[in-house]
């Protein structure tokens, strides 16, 4: 799409200003109805309707109706708050998320920017939603939103590491860093993604079981770096009120939720792309039409949705983790056993490779 | 290192058993009871808001006695011979009845649903029905007027009692007075009276006594 761009509109800043829109557009209303996904889900799982009033049975305008609704409310800000970091920090927060769809590869021909370092750019610029989460806790002049950023903080670095261990295991394979080099590493059907050992002969078949669990470690680390349940001690309604949200109100507040659904897609959208092919058709080339441009973003969306939908039923089911739980499963469990996992990887490369 | 492995297929084993168990959930039927449009079948016998039927009642005070909050507002007019209660003058189940009601009014602000009323009442007028939504954004709204009788029936009705009251009156006075003439004309007149008295004791009996009442007032 860049290409095409280009040679209709010349190699100037307009193209780069219309690229990231369809982008724009997903987000937004992934996270519209991401909210109403999430809603429903739980209701679904505590045997109850959920929203259905408006839009239909499946109330498929409950959350426009909520946006137009946070819009027109007055926004507030605390006495003896730091009015200007309290204003930037949902902005913040929301375009850390909004750059990580840069190197998002929802098709052979679309993606915002084939970075050769795309997978180290995604978690480098997703973790600058820290500096929004500590500025909104702190410019809240609020002990509960402080808490509420603090623990973000920590809770986001230490899963940094996990997140890169568990990643570098398919870098190792794939031997590049470029998000379209690893869709284009798992051309040939579902038993050559990542999650199966990636392309290679039977003596693959070992690394199947590391691959599983190198999956796994990167989706409970992007899980906790979302700060989603069970990893939600950030925001933790029953303890810290709602952490950094406390304090928030009208269009701000929503931009809290805009940036947390665009960065579960965007999580999403990685553990896709590392381990179940990205756009890649699951037939392969046995059917080309399958694996056409359009259709590889049906698979990637229909991937990343599938994911998403694993986020929430998991939000629904466990409980919330306790702080010092929360850095023993880090620190005891997650990073030794991603070691581990670059270490059987790492043999398989030198002996089989 | 046995505890730990331990602890990893612990945790991954309950997370999964707990993810199978919403999971299932998913797919079930919702409990949720869509109520404005879905409603429960209420028990037989739920205590809701009263509900008394006019035509049967006989103004006989009782279900405002029996109630702990008196709640129930109740007023009553005689008739006068000839006139007709309500439609027929009689209860469904054929007694006859004697009052107007004008006033029946039950404030639901103060009611405490205890069925209290219910139970003394002759005719079986006072009941609780399955109505249970009648909130209301005025106090005033909650008062219930069960009495059909407009403001000028009831002035009607009003003077006719009083003027019936004051026609027997006037009647018993001069009963009375005819009975004293009678007395202070003949004695043995009035022993056959006593006599008569003693034969048939009610007649005068009232007649007394309501001369009694009369001279008072």
């Amino acid at each position: 799409m860049e290409e095409f761009l280009k040679s209709i509109i010349g190699d100037n800043i307009i193209t780069y200003i219309i690229m990231p829109i369809p982008a724009l557009i997903f987000v937004s209303l992934f996270a519209l109805y991401a909210v109403l996904a999430e809603r429903k889900v739980s209701a679904w799982i505590s045997n109850r309707i959920g929203p259905n009033r408006a839009g239909g049975k499946m109330g498929l305008l409950q959350t426009i109706l909520d946006g137009i609704k946070l819009v027109q409310k007055e926004f507030v800000s605390p006495v003896r708050s730091d009015r200007f970091l309290f204003k930037a920090a949902p902005f913040i927060i929301f375009t850390a998320a909004f750059m990580g769809y840069a190197v998002i590869p929802f098709s052979s021909l679309y993606i915002g920017v084939d970075l050769n370092l795309g997978l180290f750019y995604f978690f480098s610029i997703t973790s600058l939603g820290v500096i929004g989460m500590l500025m909104a806790g702190w410019a809240s002049n609020n002990k509960y939103s402080l808490f509420g950023g603090i623990r973000s903080v920590a809770q986001i670095i230490s899963y940094e590491i996990p997140t890169a261990l568990a990643a570098l295991v398919v870098v190792m394979l794939a031997g590049t860093l470029s998000m379209q080099a690893f869709c284009v590493a798992q051309d040939g059907g579902i038993f050559n993604w990542f999650i199966f050992g990636g392309p290679g002969g039977l003596s693959k078949i070992i690394l199947i079981p590391f691959m599983i669990t190198a999956c796994v470690i990167l989706f409970l680390s992007t899980l906790a770096e979302t700060n989603r349940t069970p990893f939600d001690i950030p925001e933790a309604d029953s303890e810290l009120v709602a952490g950094v949200h406390l304090e928030y109100s009208g269009m701000q507040f929503a931009m809290f939720f805009f940036a947390e659904y665009a960065q579960m897609f965007a999580v999403a959208g990685v553990i896709a792309t590392l381990f179940l092919g990205g756009w890649q058709s699951p037939f392969g080339d046995l059917v080309p039409f399958l694996n056409s441009p359009v259709m590889q973003i049906i698979w990637f969306l229909a991937k990343g949705f599938f994911l998403v939908f694993v986020q929430i039923w998991m939000r629904w089911t466990l409980p919330r983790v306790r702080v010092d739980q929360l850095m023993t499963i880090c620190w005891k469990f997650l990073i030794p056993i991603s070691f581990v996992n670059i270490f059987v990887v790492a043999l398989y490369i030198i002996f089989f490779k | 290192m046995k505890a730990y492995f331990s602890h990893i297929y612990q945790a991954v084993s309950s997370i999964l058993i707990g993810m199978g168990i919403t999971g299932r959930h998913m797919f079930q039927k919702p409990v949720t009871i869509q109520y404005p449009e879905q409603r429960l079948q209420l028990p037989e016998r739920e205590r809701n808001r009263l509900f008394v039927d006019m035509e049967d009642c006989i103004g006989c005070d009782q279900c405002a006695k029996a109630c702990p909050v008196n709640c129930i507002e109740l007023k009553t007019i005689k008739a006068v011979p000839g006139d007709i209660v309500g439609k027929t003058g009689l209860t469904s189940q054929g007694k006859k009845k004697a009052l107007f009601v004008p006033t029946f009014t039950i404030d639901f602000a103060k009611c405490c649903y205890c069925q209290l009323c219910v139970f003394p009442c002759p005719t079986e007028c006072i009941f609780m029905t399955d109505v249970f939504e009648f909130s209301d954004f005025k106090r005033a709204g909650l008062k219930y007027e069960f009495s059909d009788m407009t403001a000028e029936q009831t002035a009607e009705k009003k003077m006719k009692a009083e003027e019936y009251a004051l026609e027997q009156a006037k009647k018993k006075e001069e009963a009375a007075k005819a009975a004293a003439s009678s007395k202070s004309s003949s004695a043995a007149e009035k022993k056959a009276a006593e006599a008569k008295k003693s034969e048939a004791p009610p007649p005068e009996d009232l007649t007394q006594t309501e001369d009694n009442k009369n001279k008072e007032v």
